[in-house]
């Protein structure tokens, strides 16, 4: 059947799955918009800035584990885009960007609301398109959708020209896409499986690292069922967060910068490190030369590129983390003896681990004149659904919430890890909240990162979309407020924001509510009240103005080398 | 250390963008750079010269290969191969240094391409260290102007790229 280029595009997004997408028209994406009118089978939701329609598809594909689609109109709109798409690129989140471009007779002519969105996403896309030619359209989709959920993701961008929507030609989906220079390996190397098994019940002080890769791969029930197995602790990093059970007694949470003491001294005394889906980031590792010193290192990881780029390997396994771990409990089903044997040679280290976990906890020094944001974040937790999902902002409310809210399940805990994206938790939370309507979808900012996509309270009152927004208000920016205490004297240089903004106020102008709590007894009712409104609801926290992250690795240290909370 | 590497890749426009955007975006550095159509002219061979130590080639090598528009990765430091660049040469030869000019491109084997009275321009083939042995001779005598294409590498023996 002969379609135009506009049609073409939705058709193969609905053959894709596609019921939802995040967009804004304009010019160049007006006829898509004009064929997108009648078409029923995909629900549009209308952001108020493009960057916040990129971070809602973002959140979307995280919660839900589709790839997450948003237009954008061509120039101004597509550069408004390049935000959103290397926060997705810095954490490999599925995304298909698709952009208007003026008329490709107009290219490269500086035509009116042109931009060269192929050159500037360049490196921070996994891969883009320009389609030239309709009858190159439905190849291309089919190869996007494909290069973006399959082996490590990606955001992948597609330059649609205006008068490419319009031209016609038979739609006709292919079966199959075959790309020659991308055949990601999957499959485990079976020796090399074996031979970490080996390694494992050789260990005396085993640990697992696990990063945002065992998400992604949706490994949570084979790594939770490998580690019970062997009764090995666990530690996640920020991306990593809800893949294995926080309150499970072998987790030892978050490591790293902001990690606590128990993880990062179990992973600066580990003999072997046992690294699953994790990149080595520096905000994990500290000073590369003393991480980890005494560890042989066991790297599982769909990427080669991850695997000995910042660490020695010991033992490199590629492929995709859930298959790994399914093939090493075969390879430990005929173990029994070997694994009591391994449990009880553990057993010091685990009461090991204890000691550290009695000496220094995760705490905070609690008050009763002022709200501490800790308090807040374990309110929050203890108040919410079990299943609810929270999107966090970036700086201090993100770590806090990283330390104080115990995530139990997978794709609950979404949070711009690589590039640390302001603005980036209330649009996330909007996307997650159109994958999931019927569920509690929490949206944790400072008072500076929701500022900075605050126009979206638009969005999410139009599309009745129930966000319940916490910001923790200490009228700074606080994560660089803190550095500037620590290293810089206390010389606070830009990050006083002590402007006394209305939040309730803000909330009805956009049709939502608004709540407030300035002491530490009105926290639980506000957020109780909060939880109950029906529709997106703001609860404002005044907090304590300069509480600091604890505890903290200074840049540059080593893991061991933290500035603890008592 | 020096190394060659020769990359395959899809013939589509943006590839070579791609490429070394990768180099500069990551820090590798780019020695020399030179790509053309293959027999099929689907795919594209790059030749790249760059510089570091293993850790930086390994990672070059991956980072290329996983590259979406990359077919193939060959690294020619280890294979035996056959490297050839052509550099084009111009002389100044005033009266004394013409037959010494003339000399050095007998001896190299290259060919005289252009001349004036007070010039030669040189067309010299060959692996790169010949190329930096005659320019070493020829730079004393007065080097006007010097184009390099970067090396072009093969493999030995009957094997294709393909296997």
């Amino acid at each position: 059947m002969k379609m135009n280029g506009a049609r073409i595009l939705l058709e193969c997004l609905k053959l894709e799955g596609v019921d939802t997408v995040f967009g804004y028209p304009g010019g160049t994406v007006i006829n898509l918009y004009d064929e997108l009118f009648s078409f029923k089978e995909i629900r549009h939701i209308l952001p108020r800035h493009e960057q916040a329609g990129v971070h809602a598809a973002d959140g979307y594909a995280r919660a839900s584990g589709k790839v997450g689609v948003a237009i954008a109109t061509s120039g101004p709109g597509a550069t408004n885009t390049v935000t959103g798409i290397a926060t997705a690129y810095m954490d490999s989140i599925p995304l298909v960007v698709i952009t208007g471009q003026v008329p490709t007779a107009l290219i490269g002519n500086d035509a009116f609301q042109e931009a060269d969105i192929v050159g500037i996403t360049r490196p921070c896309t996994k891969h883009s398109f320009l389609v030239k030619d309709v009858r190159d359209l439905a190849t291309i989709v089919k190869k996007a959708f494909y290069i973006a959920r399959s082996g490590r993701p990606g955001p992948v961008l597609i330059d649609f020209p205006k008068d490419v929507q319009i031209a016609a030609t038979e739609f006709k989906y292919p079966d199959t896409v075959e790309l020659r220079g991308y055949k990601p390996t999957l499959e485990g190397h079976a020796r090399q499986i074996e031979k970490a098994v080996g390694m494992i019940l050789a260990a005396k002080k085993p640990v697992i690292y696990v990063g945002g890769g065992a998400v992604l791969a949706n490994a949570s029930t084979e790594l939770a069922e490998l580690a019970r197995n062997l009764n090995v602790p666990v530690t996640t990093t920020l991306m990593g967060l809800g893949s294995f059970p926080g309150d499970d007694p072998l987790a030892l949470g978050m490591l790293g910068m902001h990690g606590s003491y128990y993880a990062n001294m179990a992973v600066s005394h580990t003999d072997l490190l046992v690294a699953v889906g994790a990149r080595f980031d520096d905000r994990v590792t500290g000073k590369i030369a003393t991480f980890a010193p005494n560890a042989k290192i066991i790297h599982i990881d769909v990427d080669p590129t991850s695997i000995k780029k910042n660490v020695r390997v010991d033992l490199p396994i590629v492929g995709d983390v859930r298959g790994v771990l399914a093939k090493m409990l075969k390879v430990l089903e005929g173990q029994g003896d070997a694994i009591v044997g391994f449990r009880q040679a553990i057993a010091p280290w685990l009461l090991e681990i204890d000691a550290w976990k009695q000496k220094h906890p995760m705490t905070f020094k609690n008050s009763a004149s002022v709200i501490k944001p800790q308090l807040v974040i374990q309110k929050l937790r203890e108040l919410s659904d079990p299943d609810a999902i929270v999107a966090t902002d970036v700086g201090q409310n993100q770590m806090w919430t990283a330390q104080f809210f115990t995530f139990t399940k997978p794709r609950t805990f979404l949070s711009s890890g690589g590039l640390g994206t302001m603005g980036y938790g209330l649009p996330a939370a909007m996307g997650a909240q159109a994958a999931f309507p019927g569920r509690q979808v929490i949206a944790v900012c400072g008072d500076g990162g929701f500022q900075m996509n605050m126009q979206e309270m638009a969005s999410l009152v139009q599309n009745q979309l129930p966000v319940k927004i916490c910001i923790l208000n200490n009228n700074f920016l606080g994560m660089v407020r803190q550095w500037q205490e620590l290293f810089f004297d206390k010389r606070y240089s830009q990050t006083c924001m002590d402007l006394p903004i209305d939040f309730i106020k803000l909330a009805e102008a956009f049709g939502a509510k608004g709540l407030q709590a300035t002491k530490p007894n009105e926290v639980e009712a506000v957020i109780k009240k909060g939880f109950k409104t029906a529709g997106p609801v703001i609860m404002e926290f005044k907090v304590a103005r300069e509480e600091k992250v604890l505890p903290m690795v200074p840049a540059g240290a080593s893991l061991t080398e933290m500035v603890l909370a008592s | 250390m020096r190394h060659t590497i020769t990359v395959l890749v899809e013939n589509e426009f943006g590839v070579l963008s791609r490429v070394s955007g990768l180099f500069s975006g990551r820090g590798f550095n780019i020695d020399s750079l030179s790509v053309a159509p293959t027999n099929e002219d689907t795919i594209s061979r790059m030749t790249i010269v760059t510089r570091g130590d293993e850790q930086i080639l390994e990672q070059i090598t991956k980072q290329l290969n996983k590259l979406i528009d990359v077919i193939k990765v060959i690294d020619f430091t280890d294979e035996s191969a056959i490297e050839r660049e052509m550099a084009l040469i111009k002389v100044t030869a005033e009266e004394e240094n013409r037959a010494e000019v003339l000399r050095i491109v007998d001896i190299f084997r290259a060919k005289i391409i252009d001349v004036t009275p007070r010039s030669y321009t040189i067309e010299a083939t060959g692996a790169p260290p010949k190329i930096d042995a005659i320019l070493e001779l020829l730079r004393p005598l007065g080097l006007k102007e010097l184009v390099r294409t970067g090396p072009a590498a093969i493999g030995r023996g009957a094997k294709g790229w393909k296997g």
